[in-house]
């Protein structure tokens, strides 16, 4: 190894002793979240393959044969065209599906390459180590919401009677669905444990929470089942926003969302304090 | 100041395994302190609780004065780690693996690429900065990994065996680099099979075996406490009489070589004037074993380090 001059730790090039332990922990926090945040989306990026194209290439399925095919002799749906009715749904759903799918496979990777032993060994807090993680689930869930919106101006138009209700609906169903893949990532002891909740559950919540048809056409009972589903609630208030109506009351909705991010972001901080799948 | 400070330390892990029994250990500042043991003696679960890898039982761990209990933050930021096993992410470049580290530890961009060609350099590593770090070799990623471990420039530095599975040319120089960057001031912990390394390097010593100290003191003091030494003798030609050496326990491993056990009490001097009676004549000598390597099995092996008590014995070709 090649001969240095003489320094001292701290002495390397864009040292600054004069800097305080706490001015370096809020340097450490500010720059740490963003590196964080940037090595997720270049993540996200490099492997647009598997990330930006399949959602893609299943949106326009869908478009193509329910909106199209299908939706063509199923009419109107609360006066509106059906491909109207369901884009909205069809959105939502890439957002739920990839920013979960972000977060848990990114997270399961890093404990499974062991690379996540590269941020436990560092100054940053817990918290903001899952603030950056569910950033870039966030940041992939709104992506390619984006890549399908687009999409689906193809196929119909796309009216916005609440903007901000669209944003916020938007905003906060990727946050708790990025959060959730970051407690299912937690736990995650291999690869099978990782598409389980996707395949089993949140799939199926999906479909059963109001993206192709309105509640109201099911009977009392299947409306009351419907009504357990948290989907049900952010698919509907995305479709409040877009169309300006919904089967739930849109108040009650964003209440859901709200305390169910609360409650996610404190059970990932605590999964994290406590050491549980990361730590020994 | 103490660069570490372990109290009463002690991991139970789920499995029953009682991996520490309350250890205490200081390490100065400035210090090259080597932490060896056999395998499975509690040597990297205690730099797993150092390192915030490995959740404590009970005890108390300060880094520079920062305890982890309530200074995390502080304390992670004095240390740098070398881990036992690969954990960066091998499907990225090494730049990118150095820029993400300081980016972790709060150092901006401009600064952190800085840092990164230096230190590549030091390591000889720059010509593969654009590399994907899988494709590195053994050497090169354990290279890589001490690159990662200073780039935020930590007090202290843990290394769980870095030399494990390289060859002898790259050992000697992170020999040497190890050696160049604690004179500059960073305290070293090194934890290692090779006791040679050990030996070389470090000026203070602890022995761990089955979650307990057994030995913490400097090196030099440690090695006096060998009482005996195996030199083995190489003959030109087989004796041409007996060999009359009474007190010492000799053996020939072939016709040509000799091991004689050489107690403190005992010299070199008796050896070979016996050999001139028995008409050997030697044309090399060395230690058996490494010196440290000698105390080290006598005191996992639970033997007494001072019961080399010589055998008056007379072994002939």
């Amino acid at each position: 190894m090649s001969e240095s001059p003489a320094r001292t730790p701290g002495a390397s090039p864009g040292s600054h002793a004069e800097v305080t332990t706490a001015d370096r922990m809020r340097r450490a926090r500010r720059v740490g979240f963003a590196t964080i945040v940037i090595r997720e989306f270049s993540r996200i990026m490099r492997i647009w393959g598997q990330t930006l194209v399949p959602p893609v290439i299943t949106a326009t399925l869908y478009f193509i044969i329910f909106g199209n095919l299908i939706g063509s002799r199923i009419g109107e749906m609360g006066g509106f065209t059906y491909l109207q009715y369901i884009a909205p749904g069809l959105i939502m759903m890439s957002v739920i599906t990839n920013s979960y799918g972000n977060v848990v496979s990114s997270f399961f990777g890093a404990k499974f390459g062991r690379h996540i032993e590269e941020l436990l060994v560092s100054p940053l807090p817990n918290w903001l180590i899952v603030l950056g993680y569910v950033t870039g689930g966030v940041l992939r869930g709104l992506l390619v919401g984006l890549i399908v919106s687009i999409i689906a101006l193809f196929f119909t138009h796309l009216h916005v009677e609440h903007p901000f209700i669209v944003i916020a609906a938007v905003l906060l169903t990727s946050v708790v669905f990025a959060l959730g893949g970051f407690v299912n990532a937690v736990f995650a002891k291999n690869f099978d444990q990782i598409t389980f909740v996707p395949t089993f559950i949140l799939t199926p919540m999906t479909y059963l929470g109001g993206v192709f048809y309105s509640i109201s056409m099911l009977p009392g009972w299947a409306q009351t089942v419907s009504k357990a589903n948290p989907i049900l609630y952010m698919v509907n208030a995305f479709r409040y926003g877009f169309l300006g109506r919904s089967d739930v009351d849109v108040g009650f909705s964003f209440a859901i969302m709200i305390v169910s991010v609360v409650v996610l972001f404190a059970a990932c901080v605590w999964l994290m304090n406590r050491g549980t799948g990361t730590r020994e | 100041m103490k660069a570490l400070s372990l109290r009463q330390l002690s991991k139970t892990y789920q499995n029953g395994v009682h991996a520490l029994k309350g250890i205490d250990l200081d390490v100065d500042e400035g210090d090259f302190f080597a932490l060896l043991g056999p395998n499975g003696a509690g040597k990297s679960t205690a730099i797993g609780i150092v390192s915030s890898l490995v959740n404590k039982t009970s005890g108390t761990v300060s880094v520079f004065g920062h305890s982890i209990d309530n200074e995390i933050e502080a304390a992670k930021s004095c240390l740098g780690v070398v881990p036992q096993e690969i954990n960066f992410n091998q499907f990225e470049k090494v730049s990118t693996i150095l820029l993400n580290q300081a980016g972790f530890y709060g150092i901006p961009r401009p600064v952190a690429r800085e840092r990164m060609e230096y230190w590549l350099n030091q390591l000889q590593l720059w010509d593969k900065r654009e590399a994907i770090s899988r494709s590195l070799s053994g050497g090169m990623k354990r290279r890589l990994m001490i690159a990662r471990a200073l780039i935020h420039e930590p007090q202290l530095l843990i290394l769980d065996e870095p030399t494990a599975g390289v060859d002898i040319e790259v050992r000697r120089s992170m020999w040497e680099f190890l050696r160049r960057i604690n004179e500059q001031g960073t305290t070293i912990i090194l934890t290692t099979h090779y006791l040679e390394e050990a030996e070389t390097l470090c000026r203070h010593i602890a022995i761990i075996d089955e979650g307990r100290i057994i030995e913490n003191d400097r090196m030099s003091t440690v090695l006096r406490k060998l009482h005996t030494e195996t030199f083995v003798l190489n003959l030109r030609a087989p004796l041409r009489a007996p060999l009359v050496l009474p007190g010492y326990r000799v053996s020939a491993p072939d016709e040509t070589t000799l091991e004689v056990e050489v107690s403190k009490e005992q010299n070199l001097n008796e050896i070979f004037a016996a050999l001139s009676v028995a008409g050997g004549e030697v044309v090399s000598m060395r230690n058996k074993a490494n010196r440290l390597e000698e105390l080290f099995m006598r005191l996992v092996e639970g033997r007494d380090v001072g019961s080399g008590e010589p055998v008056a014995q007379a072994a002939t070709p």
